[in-house]
């Protein structure tokens, strides 16, 4: 553990009637940090954001974010705190405009009083206008979210995710669905959230993951199986072994 | 074509205010007290549907069990009326307590001698009880079909409760207000039920407006995205909880209003506001009527009840069919309700259907929404 660190997850057992779901993980974060995290279907990738968010509560471990506990507190109050979470497919109000998508994650504070008493702030608003660019959606402010395409979609809930303004952002499997063009884009948008943010990426994708050039963990029935640069990883035989395939001869 | 839609949408709006307030104004005078009494009364009920409308339209909640509030709210009001007309009967206690032999009044009858407590009970109560079940429910993250059965349970229990308190409130035979003096004239008389027509009418308008307060902007927003997907609400910082037990508690309140007017208008209540059919038939109102719409809520409460009149005078004990054959018919055909199938594409679909109007070959956003209007 550092005192730098934004998350430490320690000794994270999930069991599922006794199913190891995650099996002693442990994981740090640093602040600022951009970070994926791959592994094969059924290796405990979406229970660990589970765990993190509140969602799965660990069956042993503990979870550290600015050197508070995150065990047992609610989804909303861990929201609060500042983890923000994408969900691996585009989950959004599609009964909602994109506005109206976006001003639900960019109002402060998320009490009733605050929503029925009183009006948008003009920070937020301008914050609005500015994910929206970001996003390229300007043109679809006032279309409901669900006429959108697949890719806007996406987009829209990482805009939706960066007006939270978390300390943390966890990204699911954002480049899903989407067209390379696209996927090229939504990289170089997560790695310019970096440095302010920290981000947790999540996927398959290994083109995906080699564009964002960051730090690899790689995660194997429910526990870090090895860390390090896309490079290190690529070379690391037990990687290999269980992900990448062995070379075919 | 699109700026002709407009202002054909903007007429048909305009059209439907002048006929509903003509309506309103000419129906005191057109319509004989007996007529006019129905349908005080059926305004009445359509301040509980927009309540249904608010937790079951918009917030996804499926109430089966509004019949507490409302009857809550009814029983507030007889409560008043019957102490403050009970001087001349023994123990100056309403009269029906002499039949159980009851001396002393139950207590809790004690600050209903007051109107301005009567006032604010009548829908304090019933929005503080549905408060409390809203929030151990949904605490609890109760949701879907099991808020549904455990609403209605809840419905059966008040029920049995009050059914079985005679030495409290009258039990089985509820408690009547007609007879009962108010202003120092008799509840049931011809005068005071003109009165009631026109509060009723007022406060029907007062509560669709602040219903459409209520989920209008932000705190809306969020009610339907509890419905269309809690745990993203969640996720984003918002505690859902909170939020239900709100839109639930002021669904309760409307439901008690609804409930008071109801009973000074039909000059009794008693626990068949509580039976199962009458909170389901709550739903139906708002289904027929369009979910979601508020005024869908209103309209499907004050038209499915009259016809249940007419039809019950023209053909009795065929109402029950007629009203199945609409739940289904709305089901299977109009999910969204009349009014949502007016406002939404449905007529131009119906048109096209018979080849009465053009079909669209690309997007509705394209042809028919078209803001630069070049199309056409």
């Amino acid at each position: 553990m550092n005192k730098k660190d934004l998350l430490n997850l320690i000794d994270i057992t999930v069991s599922f009637e006794g199913f190891l779901a995650l099996n002693k993980l442990n994981l740090n974060l640093k602040k600022g940090e951009l970070r994926a995290v791959i592994g094969p279907n059924g290796a405990g990738k979406t229970t660990f954001l589970d765990v993190i968010t509140g969602k799965v509560k660990p069956t042993k471990g503990e979870v550290i974010f600015k050197g508070k506990s995150l065990v047992g507190r609610k989804e909303h109050k861990i929201a609060r705190l500042g983890v923000g979470r994408k969900f691996q497919s585009p989950r959004i109000f599609e009964n909602l405009t994109v506005k109206e998508n976006l001003e639900i994650s960019v109002t402060t504070p998320k009490s009733p009083l605050n929503l029925i008493k009183k009006s948008i702030k003009d920070e937020q608003i301008n914050e609005i206008e500015r994910l929206l660019k970001i996003v390229n959606l300007s043109q679809k402010v006032n279309s409901k979210a669900g006429s959108l395409s697949h890719g806007q979609k996406q987009w829209l809930e990482i805009a939706m995710l960066v007006g939270q303004k978390p300390d943390l952002m966890l990204v699911d499997e954002p480049v899903a669905g989407l067209t390379d063009e696209e996927t090229d884009l939504t990289a170089d948008l997560l790695k310019s959230l970096a440095g302010e943010n920290t981000v947790v990426v999540i996927d398959h994708d290994m083109e995906f993951i080699r564009r964002l050039d960051s730090n690899v963990s790689v995660l194997n029935q429910g526990t870090v199986l090895c860390e390090g640069t896309m490079e290190t990883i690529q070379k690391d035989q037990k990687v290999i072994d269980v992900y990448l395939g062995r070379p075919e001869d | 074509m699109s700026l002709s839609k407009i202002k054909f949408d903007k007429k048909i709006v305009l059209s439907f205010w002048i006929i509903l307030i003509a309506l309103i104004v000419a129906a005191p005078t057109l319509l004989p007290v007996f007529r006019l009494n129905l349908l005080g009364r059926y305004l009445s009920l359509s301040i509980v549907a927009l309540g249904v409308d608010l937790i079951w339209g918009y917030t996804g909640l499926l109430s089966l069990g509004q019949g507490i509030f409302f009857a809550l709210g009814g029983y507030c009001a007889a409560m008043y009326l019957q102490i403050t007309s009970s001087s001349e009967f023994p123990n100056n206690i309403p009269e029906f307590f002499a039949l159980y032999g009851v001396e002393k009044l139950p207590f809790f009858w004690e600050p209903f001698r007051s109107p301005v407590f009567t006032f604010f009970a009548i829908w304090i109560i019933p929005a503080l009880v549905a408060g409390l079940i809203g929030f151990l429910v949904f605490r609890n993250r109760i949701k879907g079909v099991y808020f549904s059965i455990l609403t209605q349970a809840s419905l059966l229990v008040f029920f049995n409760f009050f059914n079985g308190q005679q030495k409290l409130i009258n039990g089985t035979n509820g408690l009547k207000t007609d007879v009962t003096q108010l202003f120092g004239q008799m509840v049931g008389s011809e005068s005071m039920q003109r009165l009631f027509f026109w509060i009723t009418t007022v406060l029907v308008i007062a509560a669709w407006f602040f219903a459409k307060w209520v989920v209008k902007g932000r705190f809306g927003n969020i009610l339907i995205g509890i419905r269309d997907d809690e745990p993203r609400v969640r996720f984003t910082g918002y505690n859902p909880v909170i939020f239900k037990t709100i839109i639930f508690s002021i669904a309760g309140g409307l439901a008690g209003i609804s409930g008071a007017l109801y009973t000074v208008q039909s000059g009794i209540v008693s626990p068949q506001f509580m039976t199962v059919p009458f909170s389901i038939e709550m739903v139906i109102w708002v289904a027929v009527g369009g979910r979601g719409t508020l005024l869908g809520a209103i309209l499907g409460a004050v038209f499915i009840n009259y016809a249940k009149s007419l039809v019950s005078e023209a053909l009795p004990a065929s109402w029950m069919f007629i009203q199945g054959g609409l739940f289904i018919l709305v089901v299977t055909a109009l999910p969204e309700g009349v009014l949502g199938w007016i406002q939404g594409d449905g007529p131009r679909n119906l048109l096209q259907r018979f080849g009465l109007k053009r079909k669209i070959e690309t997007y509705p956003s394209l042809e028919v929404n078209n803001k630069d209007g070049n199309n056409e």
